[in-house]
């Protein structure tokens, strides 16, 4: 079939419109009719041989938040692509005796590769990444094995990148920008390493998205649409992301919290009206012969509790740890006082980690480096670890503070040590428990999450939306 | 979708001559921006936009005035802003003179129906907007300061540009403004209000703009030292920092070191005025250590 055939919709632009908008809603950005109709004005008004108008022009009208700008681009790329087939670009690909059609010449294609990425021209880069993924999926490169499997193309962006390995370059280009400016500084290296560094993840993902676009061609964009398309950074889910997902995770912490305290300002104004003080209105009622003419109302004491944190930092819950840890740093305005627990096999304490301004970027690491939490295996043991924490610092926790334990109750199969946790959670005004795992899991193999759940309330926080309302939730009035 | 767009010219004809007429006046606009703007103007919509502080939200409505020639009309939101802030007014005392002026002469009747008409009615910026003849740019700031009610308010005012005032019957803009919002986003606005909007997200611009950006704004740095200031901004900005340095603080930066005297950007030049783009002292320790600047 032909490829525009093939992806062209049966009702024109319209229908394509609706195609679009239907696969946007399959990933999370929820478009209404109205916003649909806006759309196809603004199709309407613009001058549709400029794509990124177009471009531009629908992310106006149908998206609502900046979140949802990652998924709304690889999919625009998708159903609105830069160009059909191999496209009409003018950079030649080098091949091995110049044979035309023959295996491509990796070093020479490298060469070419490190003076684009030392001029950082973004539009020739970009021509470069269609016609390599062009060339190495019809015709191979040489001495590689890489084949293009005669009569089908098949594309890869895993054996693109591996062959042309962009990364490798990086020292190259540095000593040829360090010879032609002259300087050579601390300073100045890190500059040119950090921007090469942003140049070459841009060519990887251009590689990516001209991957994802020819496959898209052969198996449909749908098809491409589900695996290729981001996850909302808020629905990712904690346990499950990797440390791209969890860093940009971190990144949106401060908004989060600032959303998060004006929000609570908001409740609490409403509340500020408290009950009738019977006691001092009767009071007051005295010197009006005892008719009460202004009632006296109880005035609400800001709660600021002093809170309790205990979490769990191994391996396997330590991102969900340290995403709350910062939230609740970032909301420590909301707190009398804060103390932090971290423990694997057994607890120490980590408060002084968590200062006011201290460096919170490489936190985990240094509570894993510095604190003493590991006995034999370093797999987690939660007993162990209430046990430890209920003798040394016990008294951290009183009918003033509420008391907060991350993680995912998983044990190991030792002992629970449910007794002190009892104890533990008499002690404090409020206690509560975050599961990063689903509810479903609960009480599946090793974890006693439903038998602490009968101790002190467990809420489930799998992605930072759901840990967000929890705290909401939690936070006093 | 009731409303049907007023018969009005639109104030631009293409997306380039947006992008052209805003850099007449000094407002170097992405291809975002001018389609965006573009868009508002043509389809008659509102323009939401959003992004971090100091990228020129509020610079692109003041901009888009000068550009057409319009009035700016401008309402800055705060907590506790209302509807005798944002809206209209009675002008209580006037109304007290005027009656105590006719006492006696005239009937309750003809008072009523004149202490209750235009000359006492005092205009705040949604009004003033919407009666206004002339080409008019509303500017809405810091839209998420205010409180939810207030998004209620505008509701009318963005969707139909009418205002209703009980005692006179509403009042339709005889020429829509083009209504521009801003948001920091601290708080999560109201869906209403953004369905009935077009949204754009500001955010930093691409290193070439930005270049452009800050040539326009200090004419009398060198290229180079320009160059040099963006490319350092930039690798600033991929740190994972507490607040990333924005477009007012490129050009701050460029305005100090050219208050300095400085002509070239070398380790100690970046050491000494760091504190003009990292406003948290542990931002500039961060980037001092990571950009080994120590």
């Amino acid at each position: 079939m032909d490829t525009t055939a093939r992806i062209s919709s049966e009702h024109g632009l319209p229908g394509h419109l609706v195609d679009f908008v239907a696969a946007l809603r399959r990933h999370g950005v929820s478009v209404g009719p109205g916003e649909t109709i806006d759309a196809a004005r603004v199709l309407g008004a613009l001058d549709l041989i400029h794509r990124e108008h177009v471009r531009e022009g629908l992310a106006a009208a149908l998206l609502r938040r900046s979140g949802q700008r990652q998924a709304f681009d690889t999919l625009f790329e998708l159903y609105f692509p830069a160009a059909l087939g191999a496209g009409s670009g003018e950079v030649e690909v080098p091949r091995v005796d110049d044979a035309e059609g023959g295996p491509v010449d990796v070093d020479a294609l490298r060469d070419i590769l490190a003076d684009l990425l030392r001029d950082g021209d973004t539009a020739a880069l970009a021509e470069l990444a269609r016609a390599v993924v062009d060339a190495l999926g019809r015709s191979g490169a040489a001495g590689t094995g890489i084949q293009g499997a005669g009569g089908r193309p098949s594309w890869s962006a895993y054996q693109a990148l591996r062959m042309l390995s962009p990364e490798t370059l990086l020292a190259r280009i540095l000593a040829d920008l360090q010879d032609a400016t002259g300087d050579d500084t601390a300073f100045s290296d890190e500059v040119l390493r950090r921007e090469i560094r942003a140049r070459i993840a841009a060519f990887r993902a251009m590689i990516t998205d001209e991957v994802r676009r020819r496959t898209a061609e052969i198996r449909g964009r749908q098809e491409v649409a589900k695996s290729a398309v981001p996850k909302q950074i808020e629905q990712v889910e904690f346990l499950s992301a990797y440390a791209e997902q969890l860093a940009q995770l971190r990144r949106t912490v401060y908004p989060l919290a600032r959303r998060l305290a004006s929000r609570l300002a908001v409740r609490r104004k409403h509340a500020k009206r408290g009950t009738l003080d019977m006691r001092r209105t009767l009071r007051r009622s005295m010197s009006t012969g005892g008719v009460p003419m202004r009632p006296a109302y109880r005035t609400r004491r800001p709660g600021r509790p002093e809170l309790v944190i205990l979490c769990d930092v191994s391996g396997s819950v330590a991102g969900f740890s340290h995403f709350t840890l910062l939230l609740v740093q970032a909301l420590r305005e909301q707190f009398s006082k804060v103390r932090v627990f971290a423990f694997v096999e057994r607890a120490d304490e980590v408060t002084h980690l968590f200062d006011p301004g201290a460096e919170l970027s490489g936190v985990m690491q240094r509570v894993l480096r510095e604190a003493d939490l590991v006995a034999f295996d370093g797999h987690s043991d939660y007993g162990g670890s209430f046990g430890s924490f209920a003798e040394h610092w016990g008294d951290a926790v009183t009918s003033k503070s509420s008391l907060l334990v991350l993680g995912d109750a998983r044990t190991n199969y030792r002992d629970p040590n449910l007794a002190v946790l009892k104890r533990l959670v008499a002690q404090a005004r409020h206690a509560h428990w975050l599961n990063p795992e689903p509810r479903r899991q609960w009480g599946s193999g090793d974890s006693a999450a439903l038998r602490y759940a009968d101790v002190l309330p467990m809420h489930e926080c799998r992605t930072a939306a759901q840990l967000t309302a929890v705290v909401e939730a939690l936070l006093p009035v | 979708m009731g409303r049907v767009s007023a018969p009005q010219s639109p104030l631009f004809g293409s997306v380039a001559d947006v992008a052209e007429r805003l850099s007449g006046v000094g407002y170097l606009a992405s291809t975002a921006v001018a389609t965006t703007v573009f868009l508002a103007d043509r389809l008659g919509k509102p323009l939401l936009v959003e992004g971090p502080a100091g990228v020129g939200k509020t610079e692109l409505a003041k901009a888009v005035a000068a550009a057409t020639g319009s009035g700016l009309v401008r309402l800055q939101c705060y907590e506790g802003i209302d509807e005798a802030r944002a809206l209209y007014e009675w002008n209580h005392a006037k109304q007290l003179l005027r009656i105590t002026a006719g006492q006696g002469k005239e009937s309750w009747d003809e008072t009523r129906d004149d202490v209750f008409s235009e000359e006492f009615l005092l205009p705040r910026p949604l009004l003033t907007a919407i009666r206004r003849n002339e080409p008019t740019v509303l500017l809405v700031d810091e839209m998420d300061k205010a409180d939810v009610e207030v998004e209620g308010l505008l509701l009318e005012v963005l969707s139909d540009f009418q205002v209703t005032v009980p005692e006179m019957g509403t009042i339709i803009a005889s020429r829509r403004p083009f209504a521009l919002l801003t948001s920091n986003s601290t708080r999560e606005l109201s869906e209403a209000l953004k369905r009935r909007c077009l949204f754009l997200h500001l955010d930093f611009p691409d290193a070439d703009l930005e270049r452009r950006i800050v040539l326009s704004r200090v004419p009398e740095l060198a290229e180079s030292l320009v160059d040099a200031l963006v490319r350092t901004v930039r690798v600033l900005r991929g740190l994972d920092l507490r607040k990333s340095p924005s477009v007012a603080e490129t050009i701050d930066w460029g305005r100090t070191l050219l208050a300095l005297g400085l002509d070239t950007l070398d380790d100690e030049a970046v050491r000494a005025t760091l504190g003009v783009v990292l406003k948290h002292q542990s931002d500039a320790v961060k980037a001092a250590a990571e950009l080994r600047l120590n």
